[in-house]
């Protein structure tokens, strides 16, 4: 029986951290892999160290907001093999207050500003970041833009048919 | 860099603005035909700042390019310090965090300067009503000439600074 | 705001004088060589650069929240202006990760017309970084002759599309619009043009003694630093990685036409140089190859439920009507799930992270973008360069900012 890589790698990350991998599941060809945050920096060194999988190469990391759902974040770094053109999706929760999970920046260098672009858009703390400032927006900014409850619109258009008087000028505070 | 206040209402530009030293001497022959002359020599070389932002940059490089070449019309050299230029093509959206950095470029030009907002984002937003960007850089800046488009097309450039032109000199805007 | 707690991204060279003495310089945002609204901190040790920091976010627009709020088809108009110098190869990630989702399949002709609008944007893109580099390092007339190129592909792009640069041409599904008449014979004629134009651009930098004291030796990076720090494109292959997305996962057809992708070893800058070179001339032979073999047919998938009917079927059927009407007026519903699609851009991976909850709209879509990653790696390529060599370096790297920032 022949098992293709996407179940060699769930067998091995199962029989090297039992209780780690939550869920995993194939959809359009893209693996991805859930995993309890406790385990997540040992999980992503297996991926990339271990002759057999060597994830080396980080793509991107990114979190997507989930607002009715607790753990409210999905925090994902998406990575591949360049030589064997394997990629794989390593997922983890993010939790209220404090939406925290480990930096992969010591596994993965180049998670450095994606880390700190997810800090600050979507208010995701990686502890063991060596620097996690807001990169996008400006340093004084309050509020995570990408977050469903984050309102954004920049001014009310206006038709011709309307009243000029009434309506607030804004006012934005760098 | 202390905290921006964004106007509602644009600024007021041109003699709209108020008397400046030149014209408080009163409109008798002698002050308007200075007054032509200096103007003439204004309108015939204005030479843009640097202030590429975003896409528009790009057809504002190709402005200067081999096909339209905007240094037939007096702007020769796009000078990369504020302090040698006196027209700021504001080319591209600007977002929140530079908006400190182009009011700072505008005060570092001399008088007398222009500002012409190319392209949507300049003049309005464009397609971006939304947190990041400032709505209109007229919000910062007077602005003399807008002009739509996304990205505006060389042409509509070069039209725009012939209308600079012409309103330097104090010409109506479109010669009937 | 002082931070002393932060680490440095970059070892520290033993040799250089303690940090205290070092001097802090800022490039930008407004600066003639950064390439847009870029603000890079230079610790300088005298004249030589000991670190990079780069302040980016000047140019952030949202629009990963602006695609939130948007049809899939609306949104494609967004997806130009992020990478706004090669704007068709946008749009295509934008659509192949929706196609992905959908499981849509996209005719040939479509693919085909993808795959010219594409290269078009590559040749296009690499001759305008080519210009402005050489602007930066002195060679003013490699401006004129990049633009001299360019604006017969924008011309091309507006026949098409009827827009210069923004063409929006993609549409999930296929492409908006059918190529017009006597389009390929224009191409025909730029494609005949091109190699001597290339050849052009060749004569003025390859063996210019000036271009090659600025440029080689700059801004080297291993291989395993490549990986590490997660470079794509040019950068990764000048590097000795032989890593491009149109060989190694083939996309709109590109496994049909016979094309290299050059490989550098030295990893510097003026390997970067010449690979773009090669790579331009590599587009060439696949845009003569496309127009050989375009093929005919329709050109966007005949799934009512996501294209658009031609507008001759509106008049005769009511079907045709109602799926007319449900697309412009609400756009079609992919199901739920999550994707990947990537795309090879001029600076790289161009990567689309699309995650849909079965609405109109997308739930999140988030960009990978290629200049933010080969960006991270200026600390390490200026280190122990002097102040000249960071435009040199600055400038190899080829980065957009509007791809950077967001």
């Amino acid at each position: 029986m022949s098992e293709s890589w996407s179940e060699m790698l769930v067998r091995k990350v199962q029989e090297r951290f039992p209780a780690a991998l939550l869920e995993h599941g194939e959809f359009r060809g893209d693996l991805t892999l859930l995993v309890d945050a406790t385990k997540l920096v040992d999980v992503a060194r297996f991926l990339k160290e271990d002759s057999e999988l060597g994830f080396t190469y980080l793509l991107y990391v990114t979190a997507v907001d989930w607002p009715a759902r607790e753990p409210r974040f999905d925090v994902v770094w998406e990575v591949r093999n360049l030589d064997r053109g394997t990629r794989v999706r390593l997922k983890t929760r993010a939790a209220a207050p404090d939406y925290a999970v480990p930096s992969l920046t010591a596994v993965w260098r180049a998670a450095n500003w994606h880390e700190r672009e997810t800090y600050d858009l979507l208010g995701i703390r990686f502890d063991g970041h060596p620097n996690l400032r807001r990169i996008l927006m400006p340093d004084t900014w309050e509020g995570h833009p990408l977050r469903k409850d984050y309102v954004s619109f920049g001014e009310p258009v206006i038709f011709s048919d309307q009243k000029l008087e009434g309506l607030e000028p804004d006012a934005i505070r760098g | 860099m202390g905290e921006l206040e964004i106007r509602s209402r644009p600024f007021v530009t041109g003699r709209a603005a108020g008397p400046t030293p030149l014209n408080a001497l009163g409109d008798n022959l002698l002050t308007t035909t200075l007054d032509k002359v200096i103007n003439w020599g204004r309108a015939g070389a204005i030479w843009p700042a640097l202030f590429g932002l975003a896409c528009c940059a790009i057809e504002m490089m190709g402005t200067v390019g081999p096909r339209h070449d905007l240094s037939r019309f007096g702007s020769e050299l796009f000078r990369a310090s504020p302090r040698q230029a006196d027209l700021m093509i504001v080319a591209g959206r600007v977002s929140i965090k530079m908006a400190p950095v182009l009011r700072q470029i505008y005060d570092q030009m001399p008088e007398p300067k222009w500002v012409i907002a190319m392209g949507a984002c300049a003049s309005c937003a464009g397609m971006f009503n939304n947190y990041a960007i400032v709505q209109s850089v007229d919000k910062i800046v007077p602005v003399d000439i807008y002009i739509p488009g996304c990205p505006p097309r060389p042409e509509a450039l070069i039209d725009a600074v012939i209308k600079l032109q012409r309103k330097i000199k104090g010409l109506p805007l479109v010669q009937r | 705001m002082a931070d002393t707690s932060i680490e440095p991204q970059v070892e520290r060279d033993p040799g250089a004088e303690p940090e205290s003495e070092w001097m802090e310089l800022n490039m930008g945002p407004q600066h003639p060589s950064t390439h847009g609204v870029l603000r890079v901190k230079l610790k300088l040790d005298g004249e030589i650069a000991r670190d990079a920091e780069c302040e980016i976010g000047y140019l952030h627009t949202g629009f990963e929240k602006s695609f939130e709020d948007k049809t899939y088809t609306q949104g494609i108009t967004f997806s130009d202006r992020m990478d706004y110098l090669a704007p068709p190869i946008n749009n295509v990630g934008f659509v192949m990760a929706v196609e992905k989702l959908m499981e849509l399949d996209v005719p040939p002709r479509a693919q085909a017309i993808r795959v010219m609008m594409m290269e078009l944007a590559r040749i296009g893109s690499h001759a305008l970084w080519l210009g402005t580099t050489g602007l930066d390092l002195g060679v003013y007339s490699g401006f004129f002759y990049a633009w001299r190129d360019r604006e017969k592909i924008l011309d091309l792009n507006e026949a098409y599309s009827g827009v210069r640069m923004m063409t929006s041409f993609t549409r999930v599904g296929g492409v908006a619009w059918d190529l017009p008449e006597g389009w390929l014979d224009d191409l025909q004629k730029l494609v005949d043009v091109l190699p001597s134009r290339i050849d052009d651009y060749e004569g003025l930098f390859t063996h210019n003694p000036i271009w090659i004291e600025r440029t080689r030796g700059l801004g080297v990076l291993t291989a395993e630093e490549a990986i590490d720090w997660g470079v794509t494109g040019p950068v990764l292959r000048a590097s000795g990685i032989g890593y491009d997305v149109r060989k190694a996962f083939p996309y709109c057809g590109y496994e049909q036409y016979d094309f290299a992708v050059p490989v550098g070893t030295a990893g510097d800058s003026y390997e970067r140089y010449l690979l773009r070179i090669r790579e331009m001339r590599e587009s060439v032979k696949i845009l003569q190859q496309v127009i050989d073999s375009l093929p005919g047919g329709p050109v966007i998938t005949a799934n009512r439920k996501v294209a658009l009917p031609p507008r001759a079927e509106l008049s005769g059927s009511m079907e045709a009507v109602i799926h007319h009407f449900r697309l412009v007026s609400e756009g079609f519903k992919p199901p739920v799930g999550e994707v990947y699609a990537f795309v090879e851009s001029p600076r790289g991976e161009l990567g689309y992270y699309l995650v849909s909850d079965g609405t109109n709209k997308p739930y999140r879509m988030k960009v990978r973008p290629p200049s933010l990653c080969n960006l991270q790696a200026i600390g390490k390529m200026v280190q122990g360069r002097l102040v000249a060599d960071v435009v040199a370096i600055l400038g190899s790297i080829d980065i957009i900012l509007g791809d950077v920032d967001r």
